[in-house]
């Protein structure tokens, strides 16, 4: 075909070229409207993260403060307690999901029954598609302080039972093995393309060498996905401030706030309670911050493995 | 993965029964709740027993009072109803919106290209938080309205660039020799470039469902009103009452023990997605792979 279709700028002139793609430009009104108002004005609302907000007097009105909602937010104690557990929470899920899904996925890749393969992955697959309501409600039959599963168990062998969900000490846990239970098939899926992608001529050389499985898996399939494995820690690092609302709102309770409070659920009590201001600085912050380790750990990761999220 | 040669050394033997028992482990760890919920929720008044004993209830002792009491409820149903409403318009407007902006987005020679795609990504990485969104959803007089629960999240801009990545990937030569045939770029769009992109459109369609599906925190910053309530509202409010009494909306509670109650309507809360997961299976793999292709 002829090869100037695909020469972009120069070549045919500007305005010919808007006018062959005018329908173009007639698709895109709705959706850029869309934006402007949806994702837009909103970051111009966010303007009252510097301001002194009063509902009544609107955004425009309210009078500028500059930084003096960020300093309160910074010089309050819940700071570091909100830092500290947002930070956990997403760092404790990355070391025991991520060996979690490694280990699920070479499993699955290197079971030779079929059926056990397929019908632990199927299963595998499905908790992540429950929301948290509904494992709020699956982890209550387990954890119910009276009655749930895991006390019966204790109390049989003697031992008293805890109420999980509002001890302090147990919370943490509840959240990261939850959060493992119903993300770790999901998490299994790029590490298992990965797995597929391994060329399987290394293996038979392995073989006819006389390595055992476990050499296999030592010296070929673990050093094969190792860049996977090292991007996906990068890309987790990169969101590191963010998740977890969902789970967390729908765990935790006033006896727990301690350590079940993250950036997100103070925010959000922050609008309940009517502090915009302040609860958008706090939001802000986070975006920024958000934006600063996303374009970190998206350069490392274009160092890894020479491509990147864009 | 192949073994070409003889047999299985007695270490290889080792190692497939190791990784046979972690799986079997692994469906049990992940099946137990599940299970114990279902029985849960089949549980008789009648019953007294640890839950342990409960989760294995032989099924003629099970009793259906839980999901007739949920089911005849009024309130229950009309929340399912809500969600299934919010689940179609999001789905229906997320589609409408992000299609023709991926395929836009797709023409290597539009003129702006690249400060379109700027603008579509500055808002997503620039996040403002929740509240920002509020004041604007207010502004927009939506509070209280179904809009407001999906309008917001209508367009992901993730779900965008994947789509992106499809539309990319479709040959030239295809809408070359459409346009020489007199195609305009409507027809262009819908009768040759949309049946082509059917797996990827299902898949994120698919996607954008299970999520407006499972949406709880939007109905519930921007909801007011039982009646526009849906199915994660009603059912978070369910989990959380710790008596009967405390949750009057549901009637004929005396048929069936609270807990019974809860599980059952976590169940039915379930199922849509349930059904829907063969479906989602079929479509995410061709979808996610194909995204991957253009990343």
């Amino acid at each position: 075909m002829d090869a100037s279709v695909s020469v972009p700028s120069s070549g045919k002139s500007l305005v010919r070229r808007i006018q062959r793609h005018r329908a173009i430009y007639v698709l895109l009104v709705i959706p850029i409207t869309y934006f402007i108002i949806f994702k837009y004005i909103p970051i111009w609302n966010g303007q009252i993260a510097f301001k002194n907000f009063m509902p009544r007097q609107g955004v425009l009105g309210s009078a500028w403060i500059g930084f003096a909602n960020f300093v309160e937010f910074f010089d309050s104690f819940y700071f570091w307690e909100l830092l500290r557990n947002t930070v956990m929470y997403s760092v404790g899920k990355l070391l025991i999901s991520i060996p979690l899904s490694i280990m699920l996925a070479i499993m699955l890749y290197e079971c030779r029954i079929t059926v056990l393969r397929k019908t632990v992955q199927t299963l595998a697959y499905l908790p992540h598609f429950l929301s948290w309501v509904i494992m709020y409600g699956i982890l209550l039959g387990l954890l119910a302080p009276g009655d749930g599963l895991l006390n019966d168990i204790a109390k049989a062998f003697g031992g008293r039972g805890i109420d999980y969900l509002t001890n302090v000490q147990a919370f943490p846990w509840v959240v990261l093995l939850s959060d493992a239970w119903k993300e770790m098939g999901w998490g299994a899926i790029i590490f298992i393309a990965a797995l597929m992608a391994i060329d399987p001529t290394l293996f038979e050389a392995a073989i006819v060498e006389g390595a055992t499985a476990w050499q296999r898996v030592r010296y070929i399939t673990l050093p094969s996905i190792l860049p996977v494995i090292i991007m996906v820690v990068l890309l987790r690092l990169g969101t590191i401030l963010s998740g977890g609302f969902n789970q967390l709102y729908m765990l935790y309770s006033p006896s727990v706030y301690s350590v079940g409070d993250i950036i997100d659920t103070w925010v959000f009590r922050g609008l309940q309670e009517g502090k915009f201001a302040l609860a958008t600085a706090v939001g802000l912050f986070k975006g920024l911050m958000g934006l600063l380790l996303l374009s970190f750990s998206n350069r490392m990761t274009r160092k890894v493995s020479g491509s990147s999220l864009y | 993965m192949k073994s070409p040669v003889v047999g299985i050394s007695a270490t290889d033997k080792v190692f497939y029964l190791l990784v046979n028992t972690v799986l079997v482990f692994l469906f049990i760890v992940i099946a137990i709740p599940l299970w114990s919920t279902i029985t849960l929720s089949f549980r008789p008044n009648s019953f007294i027993g640890t839950n342990f004993e409960g989760m294995f209830l032989a099924p003629w002792d099970w009793s259906n009072a839980a999901y007739k009491a949920l089911m005849g409820n009024n309130g229950f149903i009309m929340a399912f109803f809500n969600s299934i409403k919010i689940m179609v318009y999001g789905v229906a407007s997320a589609l409408f919106l992000t299609v023709p902006l991926a395929y836009a987005l797709s023409i290597r020679t539009l003129p702006g290209r690249v400060f379109l795609i700027v603008i579509i990504l500055i808002p997503h990485m620039f996040d403002v938080g929740m509240i920002p969104s509020f004041l604007m959803v207010k502004d927009l007089g939506l509070i209280d309205k179904l809009a407001a629960v999906y309008l917001p999240t209508a367009v992901s801009t993730y779900n965008c660039l994947i789509m992106k990545g499809f539309f990319e990937g479709i040959p030239d030569e295809l809408k070359e020799s459409a346009r020489i045939d007199g195609a305009s770029e409507f027809t262009l769009l819908i009768r040759i470039i949309l049946p082509l992109s059917k797996p990827i459109v299902m898949s994120v369609g698919l996607f954008y469902a299970v999520s407006f599906w499972n949406d709880f925190f939007h109905p519930m910053l921007y909801l007011n009103s039982n009646n526009l309530m849906p199915l994660p509202i009603l059912l978070r409010n369910i989990l959380m009452a710790s008596g009967m009494n405390e949750f009057v909306e549901v009637s004929a509670f005396g048929e069936a023990p609270i807990q019974a109650i809860k599980a059952a309507s976590v169940f039915l809360a379930a199922i849509p997605m349930v059904i829907a997961y063969p479906f989602i299976q079929r479509y995410f793999a061709k979808g996610t792979l194909l995204g991957s292709v253009k990343g």
